[in-house]
């Protein structure tokens, strides 16, 4: 057990910056994050680094890893060559702070603009009932750590700074995709979808799910799903005289 | 490199991507596949020849509706009368291509290949401005459910042909060829293609807001929900099936291969 | 005069887990201004790793069970030394707590009838913990989260402003609590991302900051547990009390050595995972304590029963408290009966189905896959002892949660102290979190409203809070903090850990004094923006208060109870239950002193059987309390 370790490290702030080598010792089982720590006590105090749980349930430690999204917690060493270099750098489409943190505030932001929860008025605290098939589909969307690499890889904002302000990002449109499903929510929240938040950017190439660390089908069980119901309410003229005839509500 | 990854604020790395892996052979593959089947439909559209022998239709001809057609090909008859003088494949190809053209899986694809927007995830893409599928004639895509229930009404024919595939050439029925398999598989491909599509999926219970409610139609959403993560899968196979399937016909019809009859 | 922001809110709730959301949401129901101070991201605080489930008596599974019940459990879980009034409140008002959250938009796991499903969990006597799989913490966490925001779109509507009652500070630490005349006047921090000083002006201060488990070596908490609140209480007058008891939780992951400590969930055991030993031996079977014997079965036929049956057989005893089951596995370590890498094997494999595990236990089914290469549908797990809660903490009033001798401070959660006694049960930690985030918001409310005037800040102390704290750039010595940090972890690990013994103890207080000594000349490089070396340097100092309250209050109590096991004095006296034992700052040290409680009234000793009541009340006790008849 044990090797030297040749890292990349991007380190820098706002104005600029530069990838850093370093070799630095890799123990049996670890993972990214342990070498960056290693780093840190050795070599590199300064270095700022964000991350919390170290157990793949907080979502803090989002970079990238040889170009690509991921947590270091939850990235194993054993993954890569012994010779190899690995790159680790920041977020690439949120702001950087210092080193590998970014402002990640444009998530918060965008959490806001979505209408939560409103529960049926005449429903006291614990008159709740809801089957466990009509809360599961929802149930996948709620295991969203938050770590915000599908807003990172999605090339809608990661490749369009002027797309952000109409644009909520995959990690909001599971949001609203639970919501939608949720089976005692109030609010109709389909219109929303494609004329405020930009539903109608995503062109489904499923980089969002590809590196979801929670492995929840964003694309196939939110953004598609969501899709669908757009178009009932926008684009579907036989649904559309359907449901004004039957005026039946979508249920 | 000013907008995107390299724009003003975030971190200046100065590469379009750091990615280490050989990302661009998966968009390179279905660059390579769609080409040559689209190479490969357009001219057997166009031959207007060898589609029928035998009580097997080739894919690409069925329902033959031209009164160019062969009698037994013509199924549906010949609505079009003789005004049409092309080959009577272009009059129907429309519908299963809108129906691939429109999928959410080949978009994926073809927005990442062909559009390289983007080739690959974490891969900055070469364009300047991206509206997504707000505008026309991406607002098009929308349509994706009328091409599904088109496909089905194709599917059905398609099994038809297959079942027709049963009588040998003196049409006696109880038998079966290698050219009845390749029909048979083909329209099981297309079935779950069709099945597992994410309209298809939306249709069934999809919309719903409560399960609970509608037992049965929970019981058909999982149904295509367990299928609908193999969509990828079935649309490649089942296009790469027609393809050969149509190949298959054409060279029994040729006379390249005889159509080799196992009972 | 250095330079700073200042901010003026009527209550600063530091701590932005389960229990500083539910004060936020409270202090803002009462019309006040608040400020939500979140040492990391929002939404990423520690309650997010709690998986198992919130113990709530709805009894929705099964309807027998109600408060008295889940009052009786969590006094025996905590061995009576509990505070009985934080018992009480915790098992009356937490099904109103959870019902709550559904309004909120949580969404539980069902049971067939729609209602909240429960399950059950170690030292609770029927199925009680809502749950959401095993990520019930994140669930919780999200949901009040996204509560905070619900406010402050509300806010927005009435007043465009989405921070006009409620703000949250992200990334933010604060450093001193600032007092003037006695009263609790502000706080100072820093921005971690800048570096950059913050006052606040509040005469109200809610500290939720959780636990202490960063300064023990193998722990299941995040780099957020180094027990700020408690120092920042001891150091503003407050007292702590139980610091002795410390929840080693049984199963804690051994292997990698990277992931050492991280927490493999109760839920396990719930569900119907086994413990053995190299030998093959579940040898719960042998560690059940007399005090016990009532509860759980002796046979693995019967313990095998109670999952399908649990009306005819006694639970099976890999679910006692947690306390019984670390001691247990540690036992089992030490006499040479291990795991290869120094654990004891836990299965669920061999009971239920890959599908069910997968359903019930997504997370530590990927846990396992993704950092051990462990396939817990074949495999078993290895698992050991590994630092998980404090059940110590600032010793506050049950009702209001107001700190003992400082006006205006208050606290709610791990940081607070009596509800648990010596050991918690699993699951009452976020309905703890629940019940008492809300009772202190409304106690800093009330405070606030009957406050004449709010106590002014002198700039004199916020001068000196900020020399405080960036002492570190002008570090005499070469001393690193990581390295005095990674010491003090080991340290605490092998005098103040799960066995205690008297000697140990003494050895551990005179190297702390050392430490200490050390870590006020630990030099940082670089400058204040996004400096961990600056922030490991602060956090060590409160790391280094708690040991010391620790070490100290373990060497004062001796008895072995719950939480607090001692080699020199292996078995529990009764003497001690009377006894609680308190520390509190000088200036310069810890100090200890004992106290006692009001005893508990009739109406709560009579739901417990008088035969049980012996094993823990002293004669005289028992006398008083006139249940003899029962």
């Amino acid at each position: 057990m044990g090797y030297l370790a040749s890292m990349r490290i991007w380190r820098g702030n706002s104005a600029d910056g530069q990838l850093e080598e370093h070799k630095v010792e890799v123990g049996d089982g670890e993972v990214v994050l342990d070498v960056i720590h290693r780093l840190q006590a050795t070599q590199t105090p300064d270095l700022a680094v964000r991350w919390n749980c170290k157990a793949g349930k907080c979502g803090s430690c989002s970079v990238e890893i040889n170009g690509k999204p991921r947590l270091m917690c939850m990235t194993r060493m054993n993954t890569f060559a012994e010779d190899e270099t690995v790159t680790v750098t920041p977020l690439r489409a949120f702001p950087v702070i210092k080193d590998l943190v970014t402002d990640v505030s444009f998530n918060y932001q965008k959490a806001r603009e979505i209408p939560a929860f409103k529960g049926p008025e005449n429903l006291k605290p614990g008159e709740y009932r809801m089957a466990q098939v009509d809360v599961q589909r929802s149930q996948e969307f709620r295991k969203c750590i938050e770590c915000f690499l599908c807003q990172d890889t999605c090339h809608v904002i990661r490749d369009h700074e002027e797309n952000k302000p109409q644009f909520a990002g995959p990690r909001f449109f599971i949001r609203i995709a639970e919501l939608d499903m949720h089976p005692l929510d109030q609010l109709n929240r389909t219109k929303a979808a494609q004329e405020e938040h930009g539903l109608g950017m995503c062109n489904i190439t499923k980089c969002c799910t590809d590196v979801c660390p929670e492995h929840i089908k964003i694309t196939d069980n939110a953004i598609i799903p969501m899709k669908e119901r757009v178009v009932d309410k926008k684009y579907d003229p036989l649904v559309w005289l359907g449901n004004t005839i039957s005026r039946r509500k979508s249920d | 490199m000013e907008n995107g990854v390299g724009a003003p604020g975030r971190a200046k790395i100065g590469v379009r991507h750091l990615r280490t892996d050989k990302w661009w052979i998966s968009p390179l593959i279905s660059v390579v596949v769609l080409l040559s089947f689209i190479a490969y439909s357009t001219w057997r559209a166009f031959e207007n020849d060898f589609y029928y022998v035998d009580h097997l239709v080739s894919p690409f001809y069925s329902p033959c509706l031209a009164t160019s057609c062969p009698p037994e090909a013509a199924i549906l008859g010949t609505p079009f009368g003789d005004w049409w003088t092309l080959s009577p494949a272009l009059l129907i190809l429309v519908f299963p291509l809108g129906f691939r053209l429109t999928c959410y899986y080949y978009r994926k694809t073809y927005y990442r290949a062909f559009w390289m927007s983007p080739s690959a995830c974490a891969v900055a893409e070469p364009h300047k401005k991206y509206t997504g599928e707000t505008r026309q004639p991406l607002l098009l895509q929308n349509s994706h459910r009328y091409f599904f229930f088109a496909g089905l009404i194709f599917n059905i024919i398609l099994t038809y042909d297959a079942i027709i595939a049963f009588k040998n050439p003196a049409g006696e029925w109880g038998h079966m060829s290698v050219g009845t398999l390749v029909l048979l598989a083909n329209a099981i491909f297309l079935w779950m293609y069709s099945l597992s599509c994410h309209s298809c999926r939306h249709a069934v219970g999809g919309r719903l807001k409560h399960f609970s409610a509608h037992p049965f139609r929970y019981k058909m959403w999982t149904f295509v929900s367990t299928l609908n993560p193999h969509h990828p899968k079935f649309a490649w196979v089942s296009l790469i099936g027609v393809a050969l399937c149509d190949l298959y016909v054409r060279s029994v019809a040729t006379g390249q291969i005889t159509n080799f009859y196992i009972f | 005069m250095a330079e700073f922001e200042r901010h003026e809110y009527d209550v600063l709730i530091i701590g932005a887990g389960g229990a500083g959301l539910r004060a936020a949401i409270e202090a803002r129901a009462s019309g006040l201004r608040t400020a939500i101070i979140c040492k990391s991201l929002f939404g990423k605080a520690h309650t997010v790793m709690a998986e198992g489930g919130i113990a709530a008596s709805m009894g929705n599974v099964n309807s027998k069970d109600n408060w008295m019940v889940h009052f009786r459990d969590t006094m025996r879980g905590g061995k009576f030394q509990n505070n009985w009034r934080m018992a009480e409140l915790h098992a009356k008002e937490s099904p109103d707590r959870v019902w709550e959250l559904e309004t909120y938009g949580a969404l539980f796991d069902r049971t067939p009838e729609g209602k909240i499903s429960q399950r059950n969990f170690g030292g609770h006597e029927y199925p009680r913990l809502a749950h959401v799989g095993d990520r019930t913490g994140l669930e919780l966490i999200r949901t009040m989260q996204q509560k905070i925001v619900s406010l402050q779109q509300e806010d927005f509507a009435e007043t465009g402003d989405y921070e006009s009652k409620i703000k949250v500070f992200a990334e933010l630490t604060i450093t001193e609590i600032l007092k003037t005349d006695g009263k609790v006047s502000g706080a100072l921090g820093y921005w971690r991302e800048s570096g950059e000083f913050v006052v606040f002006e509040a005469p109200a201060v809610v500290l939720a900051t959780g636990g202490i488990g960063k300064s023990f070596k193998v722990t299941s908490n995040s780099w957020e547990g180094t027990g700020d609140g408690h120092a920042l209480a001891l150091k503003a007058g407050g007292n702590l009390m139980h610091m002795e008891f410390i929840q080693f939780h049984p199963t804690g992951m051994v292997w990698p050595l990277s992931v050492k400590g991280i927490l493999v969930t109760e839920s396990v055991r719930g569900d119907g995972g086994v413990l053995r030993n190299s030998e093959g031996r579940r040898f719960m079977f042998d560690y059940i304590p007399p005090v016990f014997v009532k509860q759980y079965a002796d046979t693995e036929a019967e313990a095998d029963g109670w999952y399908t049956d649990p009306e005819n057989n006694r639970r099976p005893p890999e679910l006692l408290p947690r306390d019984e089951v670390a001691r247990a596995i540690n036992t089992e370590v030490k006499a040479g009966r291990g795991s290869p890498h120094g654990g004891v094997f836990l299965d669920v494999s061999t009971r239920l189905s890959p599908e069910v595990i997968k359903a019930r236990l997504p997370s530590m089914w990927h846990q396992f896959k993704e950092l051990a290469d462990v396939d817990i549908t074949k495999q078993a797990m290895e698992v050991g002892p590994t630092c998980h809660y404090v059940m110590g903490g600032v010793q506050v009033d049950p009702d209001t949660g107001a700190a003992t001798g400082v006006p205006g401070l208050f606290a709610a959660g791990e940081v607070a102290g009596g509800m648990h006694g010596s050991n918690r049960l699993g699951g009452n930690s976020l309905s703890d979190l629940l019940v008492f985030g809300r009772r202190a918001g409304m106690g800093a409310s009330e405070y606030v409203a009957g406050l004449g005037s709010k106590p002014a800040l002198a700039q004199s102390d916020i001068d000196s809070a900020i020399a405080t704290a960036v002492a570190p750039f002008n570090g005499a010595s070469k001393e690193n903090a990581y390295a005095v940090h990674y010491e003090l972890q080991q340290m605490m690990n092998d005098l103040v850990g799960i066995i205690r013994v008297g000697a140990e103890m003494t050895q551990a207080i005179e190297k702390l004094d050392a430490m200490k000594a050390r870590a006020k000349n630990v030099s940082v490089t670089g400058d204040r923006l996004f400096n961990p070396g600056w922030h490991i340097a602060l956090d060590l100092m409160n790391m280094l208060v708690v040991s010391e309250a620790i070490a100290k209050s373990a060497l004062e109590r001796e008895e072995s109870r719950g939480g607090h096991t001692r080699d020199d004095f292996p078995t529990m006296d009764p003497k001690w239950r009377a006894i609680h034992v308190i520390t509190s700052w000088d200036g310069s040290k810890v100090s200890t002193k004992r106290e006692s409680l009001p005893p508990m009234p009739n109406e709560l000793a009579s739901l417990f059987d008088i035969e049980e009541l012996k094993k823990y009340l002293l004669p005289e006790e028992l006398a008083q309390l006139a249940v003899g008849g029962n």
